[in-house]
């Protein structure tokens, strides 16, 4: 590939500021603005929403339909606290992996390629910077998740339809289980985002993030039951989900109420992005 | 205007910078010279508020780099490792760059045009040559027209076209009135482009100075002069300070004056002078010759050349 080289007087400056002239917006704006052009400018954004969403429709379909043929065998006396609206949301637990992956790589990558330091260096407010990009990748993942949930849930109560045991979004709860997995994959998505800024490194990011919610709730199993019961339902997975309802992967037990469950969950990633302001505020970049 | 004072960055026991005080000053392009890990880079990190410094201040048209709400207008930045996400599209990058400091689309394509890129904006920049990644960085360092810019090493990898475009680029910007800092290790280079040296060597400032007193400092910088009257002509210049050695076959040379005064001396007293010819040091003999001493990774453990003289 030839490069034609430009022409030799290049940068004389017979032109106007090349600030646009709403310069007095605010700088939080122009910053979730440039995380926004970064985030929609590389491919593996768009492949990880994709595998998040097959994830929560496909999946969640696949375990409902066998929940249906069990249902068949088994007979209504068995299922006793079976939720069909967050039932049909069960797919969440595949969606959560490739959420917590986008989230820990919006950060990572910055530090892997080395582009924070363009990134800092155009925006020296760092933790203006965490704020935009938590804001930006937040929502993405927020309408991603519940875009799909939605489409989880409907596909879900089609299923469980031909057993007429479905429910209907505008009964009760239902509703917020749909929104409310939307919310946790935000949330987890965030909480992922903390560890990826404190962590820096992809693999030791998503490991992080993979303990906490996958292998932390299977640690505590090994405990005395009448601890498992006591710790599971404040550990962030359980918590966080509490908002979602009985899926199929719900640790048996008493939950924390929806809301309380969520805002613990809302707490534990608030904690993780306030440490890493911290950091990232006073480390070498 | 860059101002640095007292400036020390250590990482954990090594210390990369010792010291620092200088001034960058707009108007002229300024050579930042130092050996491999002289802490050319750190300090231009810590320039551009991505490294704290450990102790002393540094500021950039007066401010410290962190205080700059945005940065862009005021200074400019190449760094020498490639900051470039490599699955994202030139044009993306510089998007991302410049929404952060509200500069216009409109300029993107400006800076594209003016480094050459136009052709590849679309391309990923993870395809790119070292050549076409560094006038990626030169693009973005132009994007908010700074008044400083800062580029470490920006003709690593360019072929002599781009060589030639960059020098080129440099003194215009300096011209209108710019801060224009370049570090480099490749002294030829420096002696077309830079006004002005700052000199490292391990952390520590060994020159400040314009480019020509650096090479004349230089002991490699000598007079040779011919004259039927050796042994009179120079006692009389070793009078006058000036250090004289007996060159080959009869001519001598003589250090730490120039042809002028030798000339003119050689004339005061009625000695004729058969040749008179000023030896200068290149720019990279005088800078192998002030960092000697603050090279890491020499090839042999020689000390100090001095030492072989006694």
């Amino acid at each position: 590939m030839t490069t034609t080289t430009p022409p030799a007087e290049p940068a004389r400056t017979a032109r106007p500021s090349p600030a646009r002239p709403g310069r007095s917006r605010p700088l939080a704006w122009d910053l979730a603005r440039s995380e926004w052009i970064k985030l929609c400018t590389v491919r593996s954004t768009y492949w990880t929403l994709l595998a998040a969403a097959t994830g929560m429709i496909a999946f969640g379909a696949l375990l409902t339909a066998a929940y249906v043929r069990h249902y068949t065998s088994a007979g209504p006396a068995a299922q006793p606290a079976f939720d069909p609206a967050a039932y049909s949301l069960s797919g969440f637990f595949l969606a959560q992996l490739a959420i917590a992956v986008l989230g820990v790589v919006v950060m990572t990558s910055e530090y892997a390629t080395g582009s924070i330091r363009s990134t800092l260096a155009a925006a020296p407010q760092r933790i203006t910077v965490l704020a935009a990009k938590a804001a930006v990748f937040g929502a993405v993942a927020a309408a991603t998740g519940i875009a799909s949930a939605f489409a989880a849930f409907f596909t879900g109560q089609a299923i469980l339809a031909h057993k007429g045991i479905e429910a209907h979004i505008g009964g009760p709860g239902a509703l917020r289980s749909v929104a409310g997995a939307g919310l946790y994959l935000a949330v987890l998505g965030l909480l992922a985002l903390g560890l990826g800024t404190l962590l820096r490194r992809t693999a030791g990011a998503v490991a992080a993030v993979v303990g906490l919610v996958l292998v932390l709730p299977v640690l505590v199993q090994g405990l005395p039951p009448a601890w498992q019961a006591a710790i599971t339902r404040y550990l962030p997975s359980a918590a966080g989900q509490a908002i979602i309802g009985r899926t199929k992967f719900t640790p048996p037990g008493h939950l924390l109420s929806p809301w309380t469950g969520f805002a613990l969950f809302c707490a534990y990633a608030a904690a993780a992005l306030a440490a890493a302001a911290v950091v990232l505020s006073r480390r070498d970049a | 205007m860059i101002e640095i004072r007292g400036l020390t960055k250590r990482y954990g026991p090594t210390v990369a910078v010792d010291g620092l005080t200088f001034d960058v000053v707009p108007g002229r392009v300024t050579g930042f010279l130092g050996p491999n890990g002289a802490g050319k880079s750190t300090t231009m990190r810590v320039i551009l508020g991505l490294d704290a410094p450990t102790a002393g201040t540094v500021t950039v048209a007066g401010r410290r780099y962190r205080a700059l709400r945005r940065p862009s207008p005021v200074v400019g930045a190449m760094l020498e490792a490639a900051a470039i996400h490599p699955g994202r599209s030139t044009r993306s990058h510089l998007r991302a760059l410049a929404a952060a400091n509200a500069i216009s689309r409109r300029r993107v394509d400006e800076v594209l045009g003016l480094t050459g890129l136009d052709g590849v904006a679309g391309k990923r920049a993870g395809g790119f040559s070292l050549g076409m990644t560094q006038r990626l960085g030169i693009a973005a360092a132009l994007l908010g027209d700074p008044q400083v810019l800062l580029l470490d090493e920006p003709v690593n990898g360019l072929d002599p076209d781009g060589v030639a475009w960059i020098r080129t680029l440099l003194r215009s910007l300096a011209g209108e009135g710019r801060t224009v800092f370049v570090s480099s290790h490749l002294m030829s280079e420096m002696a077309l482009t830079a006004d002005h040296l700052i000199v490292i060597g391990r952390g520590r400032l060994i020159a400040d100075t314009t480019v020509e007193q650096f090479v004349r400092q230089s002991s490699g910088s000598w007079v040779q002069v011919r004259s039927p009257e050796p042994g009179r002509l120079a006692r009389l210049l070793r009078g006058h300070g000036a250090v004289v050695e007996a060159g080959h076959d009869g001519a001598l040379a003589v250090r730490g004056t120039d042809a002028t005064a030798v000339g003119d001396l050689a004339a005061r007293h009625g000695i004729a002078v058969h040749e008179l010819v000023a030896r200068r040091a290149s720019l990279e003999e005088a800078f192998m010759e002030r960092t000697r001493d603050a090279v890491d990774y020499q090839p042999h453990p020689a000390g100090p050349a001095t030492a072989t003289w006694a």
